[in-house]
């Protein structure tokens, strides 16, 4: 397809004057969106909007460092209890409160970096599992986090501006996930970026070049949970109310579900996949009042199945999702994405 | 003192279902390199299909759980069969992703027939009744589960050691390629493995049905046995054994201890602990990667 003949044109964040055109289409459309559509569209742009931040950042880890993780949804918790703390018992103001929140994630993320260094395979994937739930189990004992009971989420006010409805605070969900997808977008181009790749590809091979695996790969657990935790703490304002049972060991699946649908080692891919999924997550939550679908199953559940388990579903839509992209398309929505470019692009022959 | 020994022999016999489930996954492992998330939903639909042949067709209890055995069987050797084995030469993250996968589709299917609602296995031994050895009290179903774990494992020693399918297996777990070459269809018989890991996870199932039966019940047994086959190595039977009665007598100690509230979660940072001295499990020979 199209050549690329020197580093600077890898590294350009718009390759032609049409993506720049595309790019503008969008923000344009992201600006008008909450005058375009109703309040209940609103507030599912801003749980997609932190999702797509999440799935980025475990893209960075999942589909670019090639190191698995299924305890995300306890850098999410994480993220989400730091900054409601800090905002109501430290008093800081809401930015300087998500960012320390991202860092203290971060932090968390380099500790549980350090036993991933030696670990890989199963081995790491049951100690990260084991990190997920142990967060939130420790989280739901404290009492200063409101133990079982949850939290409640302190008004949210922004030099000066109150934001209290969705549409206020969609900018600001923008305005962040904006900034981070391309600041992974950038990270992935530059000498971070291809260690992280290097190390995907053949750690020792990489080592031997000259990559220090302790630094990168800790980076790359840090950077993911600085994501996960910047994304807890705007999620936290989306809900206005936590509890530990939010973050369970199915939110962690859930967000690599996303990330593989998606397409690893992209950042397209995972955004596509943040989209679709969390759409088709709102939209399984009351299955039985979608059109047509919802009348057969609820006669199908009443005849064969149970009514108290229809939302079950939903599992099985994710589960069949998850079997069908890795067996049908590993590279998720962006391989499709890619193959029907290329199909198109050389279309009769 | 008696405190003491109660806490483990509780914890024996709750690392006994562990066992159970913790071998179906080296089995598993060995045979096809695949770390086994779908073990305990492989176990928790025969074991609600044993509670169907009763209560839908008023079979005998012994009927039933002879039915969800063989059913474990095939359901086994049928996942294999349909999906993993379609899969086109996958890494590890995408053999965890399809298992994964299969989990959530098989939990979904069981949660939406069965509903939320509480239901009660029937067993021919009472859950509540127990005997004493010199002052420590064990139910008879512990003793019926720790009885269970032990005979599988005499069972699964003789079968590698003396039958033809056993040797079988072992030859495709250490070269499939030569083991090709000799004539074995190690397709077949990774098929076969599956079966026979569901079974095993079967009977731990079917042994924590009169306790607690739900929809979620495998998770917690699946997650600590795999928890376990870490601990041992992944690829060692009687590693994943040892690490399976460590984790229950662990967790007994520290409930009884240190803190009942993180008993739970304490078999989590056994593991963690374990993997940071010895990162490929205390059983396995360290595995070097050539380049």
């Amino acid at each position: 397809m199209d050549m690329k003949r020197s580093y600077y044109e890898d590294i350009r964040l718009f390759p032609s004057c049409v993506t720049v055109f595309w790019a503008v289409v969008l923000l344009a459309f992201l600006l008008a969106y909450p005058f375009l559509f109703k309040n209940y569209y609103v507030y599912m742009a801003n749980y997609i909007a932190i999702n797509i931040i999440v799935v980025v950042g475990l893209n960075l880890l999942v589909g670019y460092t090639g190191q698995i993780s299924l305890g995300h949804a306890g850098f999410y918790a994480i993220g989400a209890y730091a900054t409601i703390t800090l905002m109501s018992l430290a008093g800081f103001p809401f930015l300087a409160a998500l960012i320390c929140a991202g860092l203290i994630a971060a932090a968390f993320g380099f500790l549980l970096g350090l036993p991933a260094l030696r670990l890989e395979g199963p081995y790491l994937a049951i100690a990260t599992l084991g990190f997920g739930v142990t967060i939130t189990t420790i989280i739901g004992r404290i009492e200063m986090l409101g133990g079982r009971q949850g939290l409640h989420a302190p008004d949210l006010v922004i030099m000066g501006y109150p934001l209290d409805t969705d549409r206020q605070f969609y900018y600001l969900v923008m305005i962040i996930t904006v900034l981070l997808v391309l600041f992974a977008r950038n990270v992935t181009k530059t000498k971070v970026g291809r260690a992280f790749i290097a190390i995907r590809d053949a750690h020792i091979a990489a080592e031997t070049m000259g990559v220090n695996l302790v630094l990168y790969k800790t980076m790359a657990f840090a950077l993911s949970a600085f994501y996960a935790g910047v994304a807890g703490g705007l999620y936290a304002f989306v809900l206005r109310f936590i509890e530990p049972g939010l973050f369970s060991l199915f939110l962690s699946v859930f967000f690599l579900t996303m990330a593989v649908a998606g397409g690893l080692g992209s950042v397209m891919g995972p955004i596509a996949g943040a989209i679709v999924l969390s759409f088709l997550d709102l939209q399984l939550r009351n299955i039985l009042s979608i059109p047509y679908v919802g009348d057969w199953l609820r006669h199908l559940s009443a005849s064969y199945f149970s009514l108290t388990g229809v939302s079950n579903i939903q599992f099985i839509v994710f589960g069949a999702i998850l079997i069908a992209i890795m067996l049908f398309e590993p590279l998720g929505l962006y391989g499709l994405w890619i193959r029907t470019k290329k199909y198109w692009k050389t279309w009769p022959f | 003192m008696i405190d003491f020994l109660q806490m483990i022999i509780s914890g024996i016999a709750v690392g006994s279902s562990y066992a159970l489930m913790a071998l179906g996954m080296v089995l598993i492992y060995k045979a096809s390199e695949v770390p086994n998330f779908v073990q305990g939903e492989m176990a928790l639909l025969p074991v609600f299909i044993a509670y169907m042949i009763i209560h839908s067709y008023g079979q005998s209890v012994f009927a039933a759980f002879f039915g969800a055995l063989a059913f474990a069987m095939l359901l086994g050797c049928l996942l294999e069969f349909i999906v993993v084995r379609r899969a086109k030469n996958p890494n590890i993250l995408g053999l965890i992703i399809i298992t994964i996968g299969l989990e959530m589709v098989l939990l979904g299917f069981v949660s939406w027939k069965f509903g939320a609602d509480q239901r009660v296995m029937p067993f021919p031994i009472s859950s509540y009744s127990s005997v004493m050895f010199g002052g420590v009290y064990i139910s008879i179903l512990d003793l019926l589960t720790l009885v269970a774990a032990l005979v599988i494992m005499t069972g699964l020693f003789f079968f590698f050691r003396f039958s033809k399918l056993g040797v079988a297996m072992k030859a495709t777990q250490q070269n499939e390629t030569a083991a090709r070459l000799m004539g074995i269809r190690t397709n077949r018989v990774k098929m076969i493995t599956w079966g026979i890991s569901a079974t095993v996870g079967t009977v731990a199932g079917l042994l924590l049905a009169p306790v607690f039966m739900e929809p979620y019940m495998m998770w917690d047994p699946m997650l600590k046995g795999f928890a376990a086959a870490v601990i041992g190595g992944m690829t060692s039977l009687p590693g994943a054994v040892f690490g399976a009665y460590i984790v229950g007598i662990v967790e007994h100690l520290f409930g009884g201890y240190v803190s009942m509230e993180y008993k739970a979660v304490v078999a989590f940072a056994v593991i963690v602990l374990v993997l940071c001295v010895k990162p490929s499990g205390l059983f396995a020979r360290h595995y070097v990667k050539k380049v």
